[in-house]
């Protein structure tokens, strides 16, 4: 303090800030032991770290089995991941036949190269290949999965399982939620009150029922209300289960959007000239979209772990799998790796998911507010 | 184009402006209910081609519901408007084709936040008088240029200050080719040093003949641009005549009480 220059007005320099105040330090001083109840919560955490984390490493890298092919060589004290091995292509393809996964992974590759070019910032031809994955490609790898054309033999999907049928549900769910909530959410909003009631019933009928119940109804009781003879598909009818009751939470997220949009907006649409449809989906839905993106990838995420709710209805995705092989006579025992690995194929799912998310809320950001 | 005038300073127009004789809008008996409020009150308006209107009156007297009216963002419930020859009923594509030749101009500007200026300024006219799309930038620049922000055409309207934000949003409708253009108190939003470089642009399109109805308190304003200025208090018309007599010689009392209220500083 007593050797602090004086400056005359408007020379001070800019001194660097004391160090206990910037940097790790500063941060761990500010959020970790700033007061005293902060130290002790920050000790507190400590020791459950402490009880939890070097039990953890044990279980499933260092005492764990990584190789081998039988019952016999898990022998250690920490995770056998020889079970996953050993089960790894009914876990990720359910009992769809060996020599036909190729068609899997081709269906698989194809999205997954049409959705990372669709990433790429500035690649020229994402309009073109949007409309591939959305009209050409299900025509695709509706061939290629069911088959039964081009020499392909015919695989019935109560042979579809495991990750494979995970994700069969939660693409389809995901998808078709969003335009079907879209006119949902509009169809809500209308000023006309026939059409308006009819809506609201719609969502709150499929908001209002537990999906497990909509599951198990359409597998259930929708083949009694069918004419003899009649029947579709049962990994079909659950699909649309799924998709209509995602898409009635996504209508909801989507409508608390449209209703943050200020008046102003719709009333220059108007203005000039606009129609409905035109300024709803070149200036009201870009906006209301973009700005309930957490809400949508909400929905997505929530809907993609329950597609494990289907295994009510017999059909076996990637957790019902996990448990249907835990059930296996010689692999009594390790059904607690099967979940594991299922929950931590779940979480780099989800919050790839989640990433993504941000990403492109960083993204649209820019220029916008 | 012509120079410009200053708002402030004239008492009277440097340049005759003409009127003409066609009628672009008359509005006959309307009434407008919200709810139980009558909130415009037999209104009678005939407006012709050329003409440049000032609407002034207090807040709450229906100005704004009027011209709103004209485009349909409100709905009368009795009267007659009738716009160019077409009547504004509940026919949809008379409502939109009305839309087209009246342009409008909001308080808050409205721009599109998601989309450049220049996308802001060409979407209308591709999308709804199917320009193709070079020819309406061609003509969004030309109105950009008028307005006098052309290196602004790449930037979102968050990034312009609020004075360029209402010239894109009058450049914005002029890209339509309006007949006719309605001003719902275009410089109430913005801080003072901007209002002068909006009424500007706004005498000057007065001043290429463009048929205007402006809903203001800016009085220079009227003194300089308008052949008419209209009072209005609690949905009625109260007041009508030429900039000159209105303010100098205004003969219902409440004129007088309004104008003592808004000329005193």
């Amino acid at each position: 303090m007593s050797d602090q220059k004086s400056y005359t007005p408007g020379t001070h320099p800019d001194l660097s800030a004391p160090v206990t105040e910037i940097g790790v330090v500063g941060w761990v001083r500010h959020n970790l032991f700033s007061t005293w109840y902060n130290i002790l919560l920050t000790a507190l955490g400590l020791w459950i770290l402490y009880l939890v984390i070097p039990p953890l490493i044990h279980w499933t890298i260092l005492d764990a089995d990584w190789v081998g092919t039988t019952r016999q060589d898990c022998s250690r004290q920490g995770a056998c991941w020889v079970y996953i091995h050993v089960w790894f292509r009914q876990l990720m393809y359910g009992l769809y036949p060996k020599d036909q996964i190729w068609r899997i992974n081709v269906t698989y590759l194809m999205l997954g190269v049409g959705i990372v070019l669709l990433l790429i910032p500035r690649f020229p031809w994402k309009k073109t290949v949007a409309v591939f994955l959305i009209f050409v490609f299900p025509v695709i790898a509706y061939l290629l999965l069911v088959g039964g054309h081009f020499g392909l033999p015919d695989i019935e999907t109560p042979k579809w399982g495991g990750l494979f049928l995970t994700i069969v549900i939660g693409v389809v769910g995901i998808v078709m939620s969003l335009p079907i909530g879209v006119v949902l959410a509009l169809g809500r909003r209308s000023d006309m009150p026939v059409v308006k009631s009819v809506y609201v019933a719609f969502i709150e009928l499929w908001r209002g029922v537990p999906l497990i119940t909509v599951l198990f109804m359409s597998s259930v009781m929708f083949p009694l209300f069918m004419p003899e003879g009649v029947d579709f598909n049962k990994l079909v009818r659950a699909l649309v289960g799924v998709m209509l009751f995602a898409a009635a939470y996504m209508a909801e997220v989507i409508r608390g959007g449209l209703q943050a949009i200020p008046k102003g907006q719709y009333e220059a649409a108007d203005a000039l000239g606009l129609s409905y449809w035109k300024s709803m989906g070149l200036i009201i839905l870009p906006q209301a979209m973009k700005l309930v993106i957490p809400g949508i990838v909400n929905t997505f995420i929530g809907l993609f772990k329950d597609t494990t709710l289907v295994l009510i209805i017999g059909l076996f995705d990637f957790l019902g799998m996990a448990q249907f092989v835990g059930t296996n006579p010689d692999w009594l025992g390790f059904a607690v790796e099967g979940y594991v690995f299922v929950a931590f194929v779940f979480f780099w799912f989800c919050w790839g998911m989640s990433l993504y998310s941000q990403n492109l809320e960083k993204k649209l950001a820019t220029g916008y507010r | 184009m012509s120079s410009e005038l200053n708002a402030e300073e004239l008492v009277q127009p440097a340049v005759e402006m003409t009127i003409s004789e066609e009628v672009m809008i008359q509005m006959a008996a309307v009434h407008k209910w919200y709810g139980q409020f009558h909130v415009l009150k037999d209104i009678n308006l005939t407006v012709r081609k050329g003409e440049r209107i000032v609407i002034c009156g207090p807040s709450g007297s229906g100005k704004s519901t009027l011209i709103r009216c004209i485009n349909r963002l409100e709905e009368h419930q009795r009267g007659q408007i009738v716009v160019e020859g077409t009547e504004l009923t509940g026919d949809l594509k008379h409502i939109e084709q009305i839309r087209r030749e009246v342009g409008m101009v909001f308080q808050h500007f409205n721009l599109f936040p998601h989309l450049t200026v220049m996308e802001n300024l060409t979407l209308a006219p591709i999308w709804v008088r199917k320009t193709p799309k070079a020819e309406a930038e061609a003509v969004a620049m030309k109105y950009l240029e008028w307005v006098k922000i052309p290196e602004q055409a790449q930037k979102f309207p968050g990034q312009l200050s609020g004075g360029q934000q209402q010239r894109v949003a009058i450049a914005r409708s002029l890209c339509m080719n309006p007949k006719v253009m309605l001003f719902d108190e275009p410089t109430s939003a913005l801080d003072p040093e901007m209002i002068k470089e909006v009424l500007d642009t706004m005498i000057q399109l007065a001043q290429e003949g463009m048929t205007m109805i402006v809903v203001t308190h800016e009085m220079g304003f009227a003194k300089t641009v308008a052949n008419r200025v209209i009072f209005m208090d609690a949905g009625e018309i109260i007041e009508e005549n030429d900039p000159e007599s209105f303010f100098t010689n205004p003969q219902n009392d409440r004129t007088k009480l309004f104008l003592s209220q808004i000329l005193s500083h």
